[in-house]
């Protein structure tokens, strides 16, 4: 049993049953640590990547139902040494506690910002309302939102 | 005095009360032997060589050390500004190395907002006493005289351009020596990193998906792990069928011990499918444990067997009391409920154990490992690495002892565990329920002349590491079961279910009340806080009715009952901030409300005015906005406290408005996100948190100084709003909409 999968443009076939959630994939195959687990049940985001361009929750998603796709997840965005403008926005708004939730947040956030450069205040906000925070960083993960999108299209 | 001596003055102390005398006559005499150690700051009173905290490298480089870890709050930030500044090297070129029993000093848990007096303290006298050491090698090198000599970067430069690096100057020697504490620390105008906003050490990782979290490990020839545990506390297993799930793909082990159950795959789809099947063949024996849910939980409390302590009592003359006021408060379980589940890697290579694990306290959770195990701590190494926010303590060392178990199956193979989300929910321990009974007099000028303050609850720490059982939840099902600890309250000044029972307020006849209770049906230990959040709750929506009581303004009335400066400066803050109006009625939606507190009675001051909207139709409340103010002491970093306190305004929201774990008489019936909702992005306050430093007062932390004075301020926003008082967390929209009526 394998599967083949694009992530981040990079194409791997990998010995894991078709039905297997893509999240253990990307974690545990592609050794991308960015994507988390938080509940396995679709309620809290912490697993969120995109698939074509879409956010997902990868600890639901069949491996199978993205074979033909082009799966991003945080690390296809940018690395530390050049940084994507979201990624750069959240260290400059130190936009984390803990952070375990944050590469989901921002997954969330590049989905909008493709759809939707100018978005309100509100707008992120429901677009992020899926993405569980319990340190009580939201505020700062929406400014943080406000000015990538002000950067990567003034 | 030697070990020994120790030993038999505290068994007797805990024998008989005559052996008081014994201990109190043995101490000047053994001090007499031995010149007593004298009393340093912060955690070097317990790890005393500057060595054990501070490394100056040749390359010029300085790795610190700590005992204290991060848990998302930005301490190894801080505690670098620290010891850049008074070591005078520039922040860039310093190593942070924290919590790990091989390396690192042993500073207990990471909790309470300690670590920036314990290990901050410690850091700060340690670098001032090692830069001290630094100059005066240097001085008799160059050949210059001490006072002539300036710092600059790790560099010593004495007049006329002679120069020596701390590179050049350290030996293996220097630092090997008990610290004295008599270098005195810089003064705050000397300061280059503390007080700045510098960027935490983490985010950059965090967000770029860097190996930042212990679920990043990945060792060669590592297993995945998963647990099943029990439908409900006190099931037994009575029969399961691991042979099959043995021949699942890709399993490894099933391991069982007692009703213990866990099982280690090649691959993490494959151990949680194999756990999947075992639960499914597993039979049990459940037994009717658990109190009564709802409000009878509350009645049920207060029958329960007590260990009654007076906390606080005082008897001062005063006018007697023309009116008094009675009111009662609870709170309801509730969960830390970490985004991330609860996580460990363990492996056992000839018989000694390495468990990586976000765990509070890698000491205590070695000593606690080694009991479980029966294996000598001497044998365990336990390493921190960062996990999802904990606020408290939740499974993080509970899944360390089950990682540990599985890996002893799987033949030296490195095993990564992580709860599922209802392992998380069921099985972490909750932040206790709360039943306080207020009763307060005000005499004829509206002053309140009588307090009486009284408490129901259980412990609110059951840790690993400090107490008489083994607290660490698989232990409890083994074969050879073992027991957890017994409760005990956290002693005042800090309290634990009494913590910020004591009011700031200054009441002439006060009398503070605890009873523990010591059964615990429900498991509970440290949520953020511990028994302050609920207390302060109470004290603080008790203030704002008496004040109504007494035709008083709710701000002015706690200022002219506070002599505390740093106190009322707070207060007076946030009502400016926020453009408080004395006396302003809402107006049967909208309203606003303060809270104050100093945590713990020892550290931070926060007020916080809140506002709500109330639906009334459907009881639903909103917090659009609030206000915070802050005293830490000297900041150490302005955005990292200011992030926390921001932080804790939209978690104690969040409490207050939703949270309670739900049971019925035998199982917790949380077991998810859609059972326990948490605020959302939609939902949270906007937070405008203001600072106030204090440069000639000691830094404090704040990581759970915000949560009383937020619920307090709602509670209070609520009543102004609709003129009706909720005193039963949370405040669900059926009991907002009940109370309309
Ligand atoms: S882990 Fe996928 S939504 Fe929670
Ligand atoms: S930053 Fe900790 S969960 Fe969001």
């Amino acid at each position: 049993m394998a599967v083949t999968l694009s992530v981040n443009g990079r194409r791997r076939t990998v010995a894991a049953a078709p039905e297997t959630p893509l999240l253990y994939i990307l974690r545990n195959d592609f050794e991308l640590n960015a994507a988390k687990f938080g509940c396995g049940m679709a309620q809290c985001g912490a697993c969120t990547v995109l698939v074509d361009g879409k956010a997902v929750r990868s600890c639901v998603t069949p491996a199978l139902a993205v074979v033909d796709t082009k799966i991003t997840t945080l690390e296809g965005l940018g690395s530390a040494t050049s940084l994507h403008p979201l990624q750069k926005a959240f260290i400059e708004e130190q936009a984390a506690q803990c952070g375990y939730c944050i590469a989901g947040m921002l997954m969330s956030a590049k989905a909008l910002l493709d759809e939707t450069p100018h978005p309100s205040e509100g707008d992120i906000r429901q677009a992020l309302a899926g993405n569980l925070c319990r340190c009580g960083t939201h505020n700062r993960i929406v400014r943080a939102i406000q000015r990538a999108a002000k950067e990567m299209s003034p | 005095m030697s070990a020994a001596n120790r030993g038999i003055t505290r068994r007797r102390f805990l024998g008989q009360t005559a052996a008081l005398t014994v201990g109190f006559t043995l101490a000047p005499l053994v001090r007499g032997l031995a010149q007593a150690p004298s009393v340093l700051p912060g955690s070097l009173q317990k790890n005393r060589m500057l060595d054990g905290w501070l490394r100056i490298n040749p390359d010029g480089t300085v790795t610190a050390f700590t005992g204290k870890v991060e848990i998302g709050q930005g301490i190894v930030t801080a505690l670098a500004q620290i010891v850049a500044d008074e070591l005078e090297v520039d922040l860039g070129r310093i190593e942070m190395v924290s919590g790990d029993t091989s390396r690192t000093p042993d500073e207990g848990v990471t909790s309470g907002s300690r670590s920036i007096e314990e290990s901050g303290s410690a850091l700060r006298f340690a670098c001032a006493e090692a830069r001290g050491i630094l100059l005066e090698t240097a001085a008799a090198k160059l050949g210059a005289p001490l006072s002539s000599l300036r710092v600059e970067d790790g560099v010593i430069l004495a007049p006329g351009g002679v120069r020596a690096t701390y590179g050049e100057l350290t030996t293996d020697a220097m630092l090997k020596r008990e610290a004295t504490a008599k270098a005195k620390p810089k003064p705050s105008s000397a300061h280059r990193f503390i007080g700045k906003s510098v960027p935490r050490r983490d985010i950059p990782g965090k967000v770029t998906g860097g190996a930042a979290y212990v679920h990043d490990m990945r060792l060669p020839g590592m297993l995945f792990g998963r647990v099943v545990r029990p439908p409900s506390p006190r099931a037994r297993l009575v029969s399961v069928d691991e042979r099959a799930t043995r021949a699942l793909p890709g399993v490894v082990a099933v391991v069982r011990d007692g009703s213990f159950l866990g099982v280690a795959a090649e691959r993490e789809e494959q151990a949680i499918a194999a756990a999947r099947a075992l639960r499914k063949s597993a039979k049990w024996q459940e037994t009717a444990s658990l109190p009564p849910s709802g409000r009878k939980l509350f009645e049920h409390l207060r029958r329960q067997p007590a260990q009654d302590a007076v906390v606080s009592e005082k008897n001062d003359a005063a006018a007697s009391a023309v009116k008094t006021l009675e009111a009662t408060f609870t709170r309801p379980f509730q969960a830390h409920a970490a985004i991330g589940p609860s996580c460990a890697v363990a492996q056992w290579q000839e018989g000694k154990l390495h468990v990586w694990s976000h765990t509070q306290g890698v000491f205590p959770l070695r000593r606690e490992l080694a009991k479980a195990l029966t294996t000598p701590a001497s044998d365990i190494t336990v390493t921190h690495r960062e996990g999802s926010g904990c606020y408290g303590h939740n499974g993080a060392d509970d899944v360390a002892l089950d990682a540990a178990l599985c890996a002893r199956a799987t033949r030296g193979r490195p095993v990564k565990l992580q709860w599922m989300r209802e392992d998380e929910f069921r099985w972490e321990p909750y932040g206790s329920a709360m039943l306080i009974d207020l009763r307060a007099g005000l005499d004829a000028q509206g002053n309140v002349v009588d307090y009486h303050h009284e408490l129901w609850s259980h412990t609110h720490s059951t840790r690993p590491g400090e107490s008489d059982g083994t607290n660490l939840l698989a232990a409890w099902y083994l074969k050879d079961a073992q027991r957890p600890g017994s409760a005990r309250n956290i002693p005042q000044p800090a309290g634990g279910g009494d913590r910020n029972a004591i009011p700031l307020y200054v009441f002439p006849r006060q009398r503070v009340i605890n009873h523990l209770l010591p059964e615990m049906p429900v498991r509970v230990s440290a949520l953020r806080t511990l028994g302050a959040y609920a207390n302060v709750f109470a004290i603080e929506s008790f203030m704002d009715e008496l004040a109504a009581a007494a035709g008083a303004d709710p701000v002015e009335f706690r200022l002219r009952h506070l002599s505390d400066p740093r106190a009322k400066a707070v207060i007076e803050a946030v009502a400016s901030k926020a453009g408080w109006r004395p006396k302003q009625a809402g107006d049967g939606r909208r309203g606003r409300g303060i809270g104050f507190a100093k945590y713990k009675n020892l550290a931070a001051y926060v007020a916080v005015i809140a506002e709500v909207d109330v639906d009334r139709a459907t009881g639903a409340i909103k917090v659009p906005r609030a206000f915070a103010v802050a005293d830490a002491g000297l900041i150490i970093n302005p955005d990292g406290l200011a992030n926390q306190i921001e932080g804790g305004v939209i978690q104690s929201t969040s409490w207050t408005l939703r949270e309670a774990v739900s049971h019925d008489s035998t199982r917790v019936l949380t077991r998810s996100w859609a059972d326990y909702p948490i605020l959302r992005m939609t939902e949270v306050p906007s937070v405008d948190v203001s600072l106030i430093n204090r440069p000639e007062e000691k830094p404090v932390g704040s990581g759970e100084s915000a949560q009383g004075p937020a619920v307090a301020a709602i509670a209070n926003a609520l009543a102004n709003a609709t003129g009706r008082r909720i005193r039963d967390l949370p405040f669900t929209p059926e009991r907002v909409k009940a109370a309309q009526t």
